[in-house]
């Protein structure tokens, strides 16, 4: 047994205390070193750290340019309004805090929806509005319940709002949230930089072709945030600059002219400036509200405005084609005066009918037009004349002409997506078919191509470019929407297309003739009775396209149903000496060129021309028929 | 009435107030609630109010306990251990469960944390346990001891509160080392702590393992569990040698340092006054401990030399372990920096340590005849 010795004992018990004051000291310059090693040699570093913790650059969105026609008068702009936004990255449970925030702000189930889809396509910590257009009201309910939603917030943000609704849709197009393709776009441009924070990009029409002109530049601000995000104060600023405005060659009212004078018909109408190309007037009906798409559309309009039979969504002024029907006899014509090939006084004799190979090629006027000289066959659009006419040119004489005049190619009009059309020809057969036996052309098929049957497809403003050339005598001006755009900074202004791209090689004596001839239509002929009483002289040439083929049968117009009736077309300028406007009509299924599209033509020339107001929209005259003199 | 003999009895009485403080101590503490303030109002200034009342009640308790003679605290280890498991036990069957952890008992008038008593109950406990086996404790004797430590440690991790454990066994680990357990037991205990590691790994839960996992690397896990000693190391770090100044700090200011008025407010002291002011924190930590030492190295009896090194052991492990969590050496556990953080609780504990070693230190004569 041992016995304690308390001397000993204390001792022991103080070299115990030694070694624990020991292992203190220890552990605090450990501590010490420690620190020594963040707060000394690795300083910077974690001073650069905290920075960046702290400062962050917030990009500041710059005005969208504005978009206003030839007069100033404004068809796309900007207005601020308040949105309720959720950054996905920071919420925890969406479904709940949506939930949550309808109980203080009305949330529709079309809003949700709509803020699923955004999500779908959303990029990463962007931050999505579920509501957007709050009232004072709502802002106020919301900042009061501000802190029970982390990472939702109030913006004010620069909406796009196109104050016609669905007016010229066609033309300016639309904005909508910048999606991966968009973005690819983006850094092709090298904009990566310019764009963040940018969330709408140009989707169709104007809006796509000039985004990078309407953008502007990106301002910066360098904020201060705290370690939820939320700004505490800026520390420098760099402002942003409003994007470009565009000045259209549109004149506003004129568009809205032509498109009241469709009333509820389909089609499509395209006005130029002959002595400048540009485009007076576009319209391609039915139209769509493009303020639908700004928000990004909800579902139930998107399906309703694809399904729709009437395809709204369709520009048909630059992507549907048409058989051009009667208005491809003036080119015809001028291209055997180019050619040779006819002479104006040279006349034939029409039986009613053209025989070729055995085959029947009708005139619609039984027993024919008697003698037809080149401006007769004009007047009275005389099928025979043009069935013999391209019978002596050939297919691809015929194609090289049109080619010329901007037929089957792109015109190079400022919007995106614009279609080709078919220009026929031997090359062209023989690429758009597979079998041999189909690629070959047969004489037969040229007969007619010359009264704008056949394979014979052109987009409306393809007619319209094409008698916009004729009426500047075959100087060719690039067709454009833009007239010029303005620096917004320096108040700069770029024009565009102020020179012709060529100049056709056409006599003027020829162009004469022509020009004539369609005075001729619009006087005595087939446009007469849509021009009656025009304090103008306008030259025309009316037009009825084939959707169904016959084989053989009287056309009766009642016993058709709607979708399977003609295409009526007209082609027109005016003042025929000196013209100031040129243009295509084309109403789908709207019948005989002459009843449909001509009195839509009188009623643009009207207000243009002489600064008359429709009354109501264009008349279907029942009683003009495309063939005159039956 | 003789104003002289008013002023007099206020003197007796200030006199016998202060009696049993002992100046030094008082002083290093004083100090260090003067600098817990400052902090304060640059962490979070709405909350200073609360925390004067709760450094108030915490002075009178020291001041009560300081009255306390050791013979009387040795008398009231046994119940106060006892008591201690039983309301740990009764945590552990109805326990409120905050946070995702059972710590807290409702007694229906008041909530109490009953792991945070044994703090104190253990070492005075094991004190008492070897000053009753005054003559040399025998190896048995540590056994019962290590076993008297161990329940109420279980029963604290598993509740889960890694922070309380570890100072809880950091604090009867003291008075056995202090007993005098042999160093080649200690080694031994060393090695096999080593090789039970891997064991005690799988016992741990997933939250105190990924503690440790972050700790290793935070950058892995940056928004998440990363996060916090991230932030702590960037804000130590950009205080550099003099700090950003009082309210300067970006890191504490604009909220990047989570739980910046607790457990890391160490992180907005060092952010702001750099490593000048973390050695004039350590500097008075040290101070602390020291006086501590030298009170139990002059302790009169066995129980009181044994409580009194614990104790001031426990200051240690505080500051040690919050530190070293805050700058990213140490896992992350719930350990306020002592006298400095936020809370009422912790402060109360870390004075009725102060108010023994007051105590143990004005009593160190009376026995030793």
């Amino acid at each position: 047994m041992e016995f304690k010795n308390p001397q000993e004992e204390l001792e022991r018990f103080r070299s115990r205390l030694a070694v624990a004051g020991g292992f203190v000291l220890f552990c605090f310059v450990l501590l010490f070193i420690r620190f020594v090693w963040l707060q000394v040699i690795q300083h910077d570093y974690y001073r650069t750290r905290a920075e960046d913790n702290r400062i962050s650059l917030v990009p500041i969105v710059p005005n969208r340019g504005l978009i206003v026609d030839r007069n100033g008068a404004v068809l796309a702009r900007n207005y601020s309004a308040y949105t309720l936004e959720i950054t996905p990255s920071r919420a925890r449970d969406l479904e709940h805090i949506i939930d949550g925030l309808a109980a203080i702000v009305d949330i529709q189930p079309k809003d949700r929806k709509r803020f699923k889809k955004l999500l779908e396509e959303s990029r990463n910590f962007e931050s999505l509005p579920i509501r957007t257009r709050l009232t004072d009201e709502e802002v106020a309910k919301f900042i009061a319940h501000r802190y029970r939603f982390p990472g939702v917030d109030i913006k004010a943000r620069l909406f796009r709002q196109y104050p016609g609704g669905a007016f010229a849709s066609h033309l300016l197009g639309y904005i909508g949230r910048v999606n991966d393709r968009d973005l690819e776009k983006i850094e092709a441009r090298e904009q990566d930089a310019n764009y963040r924070g940018t969330e709408h990009f140009g989707k169709t029409g104007l809006e796509q072709r000039y985004e990078f002109e309407l953008h502007g530049d990106t301002g910066f601000e360098q904020v201060e945030v705290d370690a939820g995000g939320r700004a505490v104060r800026t520390l420098a600023r760099t402002a942003p600059v409003a994007g470009n405005n565009l000045t259209l060659t549109v004149d506003a009212e004129l568009q809205r002219i032509a498109e009241q004078a469709f009333g509820d018909r389909k089609g499509a109408l395209v006005a130029i400036e002959p002595a400048t190309g540009g485009i007076l007037a576009l319209v391609a009906v039915p139209n769509y509200d493009p303020n639908l798409f700004v928000d990004g559309i909800d579902t139930q309009n998107w399906k309703e405005l694809n399904e729709s039979p009437d395809k709204p969504m369709v520009n048909r002024a630059l992507n549907g084609a048409y058989p051009p029907g009667s208005t491809f006899k003036p080119f015809m014509a001028l291209g055997a005066l180019t050619l040779g090939k006819r002479r104006p006084e040279q006349a034939i004799s029409d039986p009613g009918f053209f025989n070729f190979g055995g085959h029947h090629f009708r005139d619609d006027k039984k027993g024919g037009h008697g003698m037809v000289d080149m401006y007769k066959s004009i007047v009275h659009s005389c099928d025979t004349y043009y069935y013999m006419l391209a019978n002596d040119m050939g297919i691809d004489n015929i194609a090289a002409f049109m080619g010329q005049l901007g037929l089957g190619s792109r015109t190079g009009i400022d919007i995106d997506g614009e279609s080709e059309g078919v220009l026929p020809s031997q090359e062209w057969k023989r690429k758009r078919f597979k079998k041999p036996e189909q690629q070959k052309w047969y004489a037969g098929e040229t007969i007619s191509i010359g009264i704008g049957q056949g394979y014979n497809a052109y987009t409306p403003i393809q007619l319209a470019h094409a008698t916009a050339i004729l009426a500047n005598n075959g100087v060719v001006f690039r067709p454009h929407l833009v007239k010029h755009i303005t620096d917004t900074r320096t108040g700069k202004r770029t024009e565009i297309e102020p020179k012709p791209t060529r100049q056709l090689e056409l006599k003027p004596e020829h162009i004469e003739v022509i020009r004539n001839a369609m005075v001729g239509v619009n006087k005595e002929g087939t446009g007469a009775r849509a021009f009656a009483g025009a304090e103008y002289v306008s030259a025309g040439k009316t037009g009825t396209a084939q959707v169904f083929s016959l084989k053989g049968a009287e056309y009766r117009e009642g016993g058709i149903k709607k979708e399977l009736r003609d295409h009526a077309l007209f082609i027109a300028f005016a003042p025929a000496d000196a013209p100031k406007i040129a243009l295509a009509v084309l109403v789908e299924n709207g019948g005989f060129g002459a009843q449909a599209a001509a009195p839509i033509a009188r009623q643009v020339f009207d207000y243009y021309l002489l600064g008359k107001r429709p009354k109501a929209p264009a008349p279907v005259d029942e009683a003009a028929v495309e063939e005159d003199g039956e | 009435m003789n104003p002289g003999l008013g002023l007099g009895m206020i003197r007796d009485f200030l006199r016998r107030l202060v009696a049993p403080i002992d100046p030094p101590l008082m002083a290093i503490a004083g100090l260090l609630l003067l600098l817990a303030v400052g902090v304060m109002g640059s962490a979070s200034p709405e909350r200073i109010n609360t925390q004067l009342i709760n450094v108030a009640v915490a002075l009178v308790v020291m001041r009560i306990v300081a009255q306390v003679p050791p013979q009387r605290l040795m008398h009231l280890a046994v119940p106060i251990y006892l008591a201690g498991v039983l309301l740990l036990i009764a945590v552990a069957l109805f326990g409120d469960v905050s946070k995702g952890a059972r710590r807290w008992l409702n007694l229906g008038f008041m909530r109490v944390q009953p792991s945070e008593l044994m703090k104190i109950a253990m070492p005075l406990l094991l004190a008492w346990f070897f000053q009753q086996r005054e003559a040399m404790p025998r190896l048995r004797d540590y056994a019962i001891a290590a076993a008297m430590l161990l329940v109420p440690v279980a029963l604290i991790a598993r509740q889960p509160d890694l922070g309380t454990a570890i100072l809880v066994l950091a604090a009867g680990f003291y008075v056995i080392f202090f007993a005098g357990l042999s160093w080649k037991i200690l080694i031994g205990m060393a090695a096999a702590a080593a090789a039970a590691a891997p064991l005690a790994w799988n016992l741990l839960h997933d939250y105190q393992r990924h503690r440790i996992l972050t700790l290793l690397d935070p950058e892995k896990d940056p928004l998440g569990k990363g996060f916090h000693i991230i932030q702590s190391t960037i804000a130590i770090g950009s205080g550099g040698i003099l700090g950003k100044g009082w309210r300067e700090g970006t890191q504490a200011q604009l909220e990047f340092i989570p739980e910046r008025h607790t457990d890391f407010i160490f992180a907005v002291f060092s952010e702001e006054f750099g490593l000048l002011g973390n050695l004039v924190l350590l500097g008075l930590y040290a101070l602390l401990i020291g006086r501590g030492l030298m009170i139990a190295a002059n302790a009169a009896t066995l129980f009181s030399r044994l409580l009194a090194g614990a104790v001031t052991m426990i200051f240690f492990t505080y500051a040690f372990v919050n530190m070293g969590m805050v700058s990213g050496i140490l896992p992350v556990v719930g350990v306020p920096l002592p006298l400095v953080s936020y809370g009422g609780t912790a402060l109360v504990t870390l004075f009725i340590g102060i108010g023994i070693l007051m105590s143990i230190h004005g009593n160190r004569m009376l026995v030793q005849k």
